[in-house]
């Protein structure tokens, strides 16, 4: 956009209505640079005010040991950080969200799979498809409750097992060797939907002379799906890894609305929280978030180096 | 942020004329032997079975609202109530659940976020794609870095931000958050005013036309799509939102329907058929969205989530 295009120069011209005078670039009126100014007034403030002056500040409190209220924030340097990663308690819930991302692979897997079945010619497509959309529209805490009542006990999965024949099932949401793992199964029954809609949607962006080429070649469905399909679909499946991955990293929701973090089911956000507006340490849950914000930037950065976009960047 | 660029119009729904292409090379391609008999049988059991891991956890929820509560304590989750036209729960959760307020303030905070997003985001796009200022580059690269931000790792800070702006506790925190934070529809618009040709620009200032009534005039009414598609991933996110409101309007009259819904674990602790109810209120307006507005749903989710 640097080199102003014919039409620039003309849009330019117009706003002095008078487009039929000649021309004569460099000789804009005050007015004429500030109108863009005036649209980007309210958009430009509330990015500054919710989006950088929270990360500068959150940056500035991660180096002090401020508790949100008091008017002195006190420089601590690196102390924050050093805890972060020398006291057990903090870092080992990053570990909680290991379930999260085996879940998500879980989560991927399955989209896959639907998508491809799918993208063939099925009986009741579009319902089957709306049904396993369906839960990704759903309010979070309607769905925390919902399987609350799934896993309690005598609820619905216990009664489903003793239809099965298993009369003594774990306390799904009670053991705490199991619990993440009833959790992370909610996340990926919540979020299944969204990853499977949009690889049907790139799936079927393919043009079909590909398929018809394949089979004149003699092509399985096998060899279709390796050769046409996954190729095709690369960039929204490793687009949607790294969506996974740094959902699990930072998953608060599910895990807040059902248990609240206890039995061994916080996560690194939910410590985030508490640790700031429970306990009143601002500085420490800033440094967390911070280190939060950087492995996400780096997943993200990852993403970006391993598939490139090619789409025009939007800087250009 | 690649879906959006393979496919040429991101925010239209497909045409009718498209649809029957489509549906002639479904036809092409169901010709085909892809599977055989035991294939076709397997693909048909995941199926049912995806159906059912999806719906039994909601259909046990809904029978559940319908049973009073000595059907609840005596009858398995599985079995169906007596009365399907027993709504002593709804009405429960409804009066004492606090949902009316819930449903009010989450209506407030809907129209006016979705308003103001739309018009904010419009007005973004058009300064950005049709006006070629020092400055402008900057502004790009703001909002570009802006999405790498998960929003949920700065609310220690922005929680301070909040308060100094002496909005904690209010409504209208959560209805500049919801504006303020909403770069995905600012892509939206600016993807689809890409489409809109400079010519109509043009011909309207000969006209003798100033900036803002092209942009309100002719500019805005073409976004009509742009809009629909902001307006339903939009209204959604915030209808589901539950941290910001949990966080910054503890009042209890200023719950919105997700965290109403949340303090029913309190109060009704122990009595699920009302819970039950609960979240079935919450959950039959996104059924019925859902059923009316499917198509511009799945594309509104597809160009929003790849952002």
């Amino acid at each position: 956009m640097s080199v102003s295009t014919g039409a620039d120069v003309r849009m330019r011209q117009g706003t002095n209505r008078r487009g039929l005078q000649p021309r004569r670039r460099g000789a804009r009126k005050p007015r004429q640079v500030l109108t863009p100014w005036l649209f980007l007034v309210a958009p430009v403030v509330l990015l500054v005010l919710f989006t950088y002056v929270p990360v500068t500040n959150m940056v500035w409190y991660s180096f002090t040991n401020w508790d949100g209220l008091d008017p002195v924030k006190e420089p601590v340097g690196w102390t924050n950080y050093v805890e972060i990663f020398t006291r057990p308690e903090i870092f080992q819930v990053f570990f909680v969200s290991l379930y999260y991302v085996l879940g998500a692979f879980v989560q991927l897997a399955l989209a896959l799979y639907f998508a491809t079945i799918l993208s063939f010619s099925t009986w009741f497509k579009n319902f089957f498809k709306g049904i396993l959309f369906f839960p990704y529209l759903l309010n979070g805490v309607a769905i925390g409750l919902v399987f609350l009542y799934f896993f309690r006990p005598d609820g619905t999965l216990d009664a489903l097992l003793s239809l099965v024949g298993v009369n003594e099932p774990p306390q799904w949401l009670g053991n705490p060797d199991i619990v993440n793992v009833s959790l992370a199964s909610t996340s990926v029954w919540r979020y299944m939907g969204l990853n499977f809609v949009l690889f049907l949607g790139a799936i079927q962006s393919i043009p079909e002379e590909l398929y018809e080429a394949a089979e004149l070649d003699g092509a399985g469905s096998w060899d279709k799906f390796r050769s046409i399909i996954l190729p095709g679909i690369r960039q929204i499946v490793g687009l949607s890894v790294i969506l996974a991955i740094s959902g699990a990293l930072s998953v608060f929701e599910i895990p807040y609305i059902m248990t609240g973090g206890a039995n061994g089911t916080e996560t690194f956000v939910i410590k985030t929280v508490t640790t700031a507006f429970t306990f009143s340490k601002v500085g420490l849950a800033s440094a967390m978030a911070v280190v939060l914000l950087f492995i996400v930037l780096a997943f993200t950065w990852l993403q970006r180096t391993i598939f490139p976009d090619d789409k025009v960047d939007l800087t250009s | 942020m690649t879906a959006l660029h393979t496919r040429p119009r991101p925010v239209a729904a497909p045409s009718r004329w498209e649809s029957a292409r489509i549906g002639a090379r479904r036809q092409i391609r169901a010709a085909s032997p892809l599977l055989g008999p035991i294939g076709a049988a397997a693909k048909y059991a995941s199926l049912f079975v995806a159906v059912a891991v999806a719906l039994i956890p909601l259909v046990t929820v809904l029978m559940a609202a319908f049973k009073t509560p000595e059907e609840f304590a005596t009858t398995s989750p599985l079995d169906a109530p007596s009365n399907w036209l027993n709504f002593d729960n709804f009405v429960t959760a409804f009066v004492k659940g606090g949902m009316l307020t819930g449903f009010v303030n989450t209506s407030i905070i809907l129209v006016v976020a979705v308003t103001g997003t739309v018009v904010i985001g419009s007005m973004t796009a058009y300064a950005l794609d049709r006006f070629d200022f020092r400055g402008r580059k900057l502004v790009l690269l703001g909002f570009l870095l802006a999405t790498l931000v998960p929003a949920v790792t700065t609310q220690v800070a922005t929680f301070q931000v909040i308060n100094a702006l002496g909005l904690f506790n209010t409504r209208g925190a959560a209805i500049v958050l919801f504006m303020g934070t909403d770069i995905v529809s600012i892509y939206i618009f600016l993807q689809f005013m890409r489409s809109i040709p400079r010519s109509l620009d043009e011909a309207a200032m000969l006209d003798g036309a100033n900036r803002f009534s092209i942009y309100a005039r002719i500019v805005f009414p073409l976004l009509k799509p742009a809009i629909a598609t902001v307006v339903i991933i939009k209204g959604l996110a915030i209808y589901n939102e539950f941290y910001i409101p949990f966080l910054y309007m503890p009042s209890r009259d200023l719950g919105v329907i997700s965290t109403s819904l949340f303090r029913f674990k309190g109060p009704f602790g122990a009595q699920w058929e009302v819970i039950a109810a609960g979240a079935m209120i919450v959950i039959i307006p996104t059924l019925i969205a859902f059923l009316v507005l499917q198509r511009h749903i799945y594309n509104g989710m597809t160009s929003g989530a790849t952002k």
